[in-house]
């Protein structure tokens, strides 16, 4: 599959203060396919609680998605990247057999058939995009953390999650960011960068990792270090919630957090597995599996009424 | 199906684990529903449209405190929620 990602403007940043922690919001059709001739087209929109995504799977297959930051409330979230969609693609909600939600504000999808729990629909999305063989995901989401265990179908066997804290998610790798100043893009290859590996900072809170790395800053550690350090944390964080529902080979990281090489790096070493790779956009997983239950509902109920909002 | 509830922090890990492959064919009538003094447990259909139980997402993040009461330091020799569940489909992490 060609795949190639054209990266939509930034959000206008609301004051002059640089937002180092503001990733790359991006919008993808597959220009090679043609959803007219589609039997069916669902949708997936999974509303998190720090990114939102679109995901369009036309017979089965991706065709579209975009990834927005998700705003401060979720109708508005999922509307903005199904808009994008239909910016690029031309697709209405007319045309789309049947749409669900997933996600934080799943159950806010104002357009929706049926909402269903992220934690399917991230092994659904892992299956797609890694195969049959995954078996062990991870997903590291803007405010909570999954494990999943899943057989070769993609459904879930064992899961566990923890959004107790920030500590181990995409939010805890902002508020780094934005407190060494550097933009989030760069800090996993930054962290490589550093004379000896140093010990990994408190994992199990990001207020007192926030604290504990001023100190480091003040005792002279550099921040390449520091950001080492932490991603070193965030590692041995999840590894520890992974190794509750067991390790199998068949390992796929889904979720923004996968982007960053400095704690997928660190994971595998831990783990002594080396992460599948993709090259679909790890943080689509969700909405991609929500469209995937989309298509198989389609396929045994036939389409539903557009909801238009 | 074994699904966790619950969360870890600073002072521990604290799952909920259930079989819902025990809990699907529930011999005994959700009885944990009702041994449970706090009420946490309550029935779901998941995503695979089985009918089986669950922790209330408003207990989740609070297990260590609400659990506290049937454990041993509470009187308890063994949970309530656990004994009710004779398929053995709910065990505590810790």
């Amino acid at each position: 599959m060609s795949v190639f990602a054209e990266l939509a403007p930034m959000a206008p940043a609301t004051d002059a203060k640089p937002e180092f922690w503001r990733w790359q919001e991006s919008c993808w059709a597959d220009e090679q396919a043609n959803w007219h001739s589609a039997k069916t087209i669902a949708v997936g929109i999974d509303v998190g609680s720090v990114s939102s995504q679109c995901v369009v799977v036309a017979d089965g297959k991706l065709f579209a998605y975009s990834s927005m930051r998700t705003g401060n409330n979720s109708p508005d979230s999922a509307n903005s990247v199904f808009h994008a969609v239909r910016e690029k693609t031309g697709l209405s909600l007319n045309d789309v057999h049947f749409v669900v939600g997933t996600g934080y504000g799943r159950v806010n999808v104002p357009f929706s058939h049926k909402a269903i729990i992220e934690i399917a629909c991230h092994a659904r999305g892992a299956n797609y995009m890694g195969g049959s063989k995954v078996r062990t995901i991870l997903d590291m989401g803007g405010q909570d953390c999954k494990a999943i265990h899943c057989d070769d179908k993609g459904k879930v066997t064992n899961f566990l999650m923890n959004d107790k804290c920030a500590a181990g998610t995409g939010r805890g790798m902002e508020v780094i960011s934005d407190l060494m100043q550097i933009p989030i893009a760069e800090l996993g290859q930054r962290s490589f960068d550093v004379d000896q590996e140093p010990e990994a900072v408190s994992s199990v809170c990001v207020v007192f990792a926030k604290s504990e790395a001023l100190a480091l800053l003040k005792a002279g550690y550099t921040k390449n270090k520091v950001i080492a350090a932490y991603c070193q944390a965030m590692a041995e964080r999840v590894v520890s919630l992974l190794e509750r529902i067991g390790v199998e080979e068949g390992f796929f990281i889904t979720g923004g957090i996968a982007k960053n090489a400095g704690v997928v790096r660190r994971i595998e070493k831990i783990l002594g597995i080396k992460a599948m790779q993709t090259e679909i956009d790890s943080q689509i997983a969700g909405a991609l599996g929500a469209a995937l239950f989309g298509h198989t509902l389609v396929q045994k109920q036939g389409p539903a009424k557009p909801i238009l909002s | 199906m074994i699904a966790n509830y619950g969360y870890k922090d600073g002072s521990g890990e604290y799952y909920i684990a259930i079989d819902t492959d025990k809990c699907i064919q529930c011999p005994v009538g959700r009885a944990c529903i009702s041994a449970c003094p706090k009420s946490m447990f309550e029935t779901m259909t998941d995503d695979y449209d089985d009918e089986v139980v669950w922790i209330k997402p408003s207990f989740r993040r609070s297990l260590a405190y609400d659990c506290a009461g049937c454990k041993p330091s509470g009187g308890w020799s063994s949970l309530p929620c656990t004994r009710a569940c004779t398929p053995g489909a709910i065990t505590h992490s810790w």
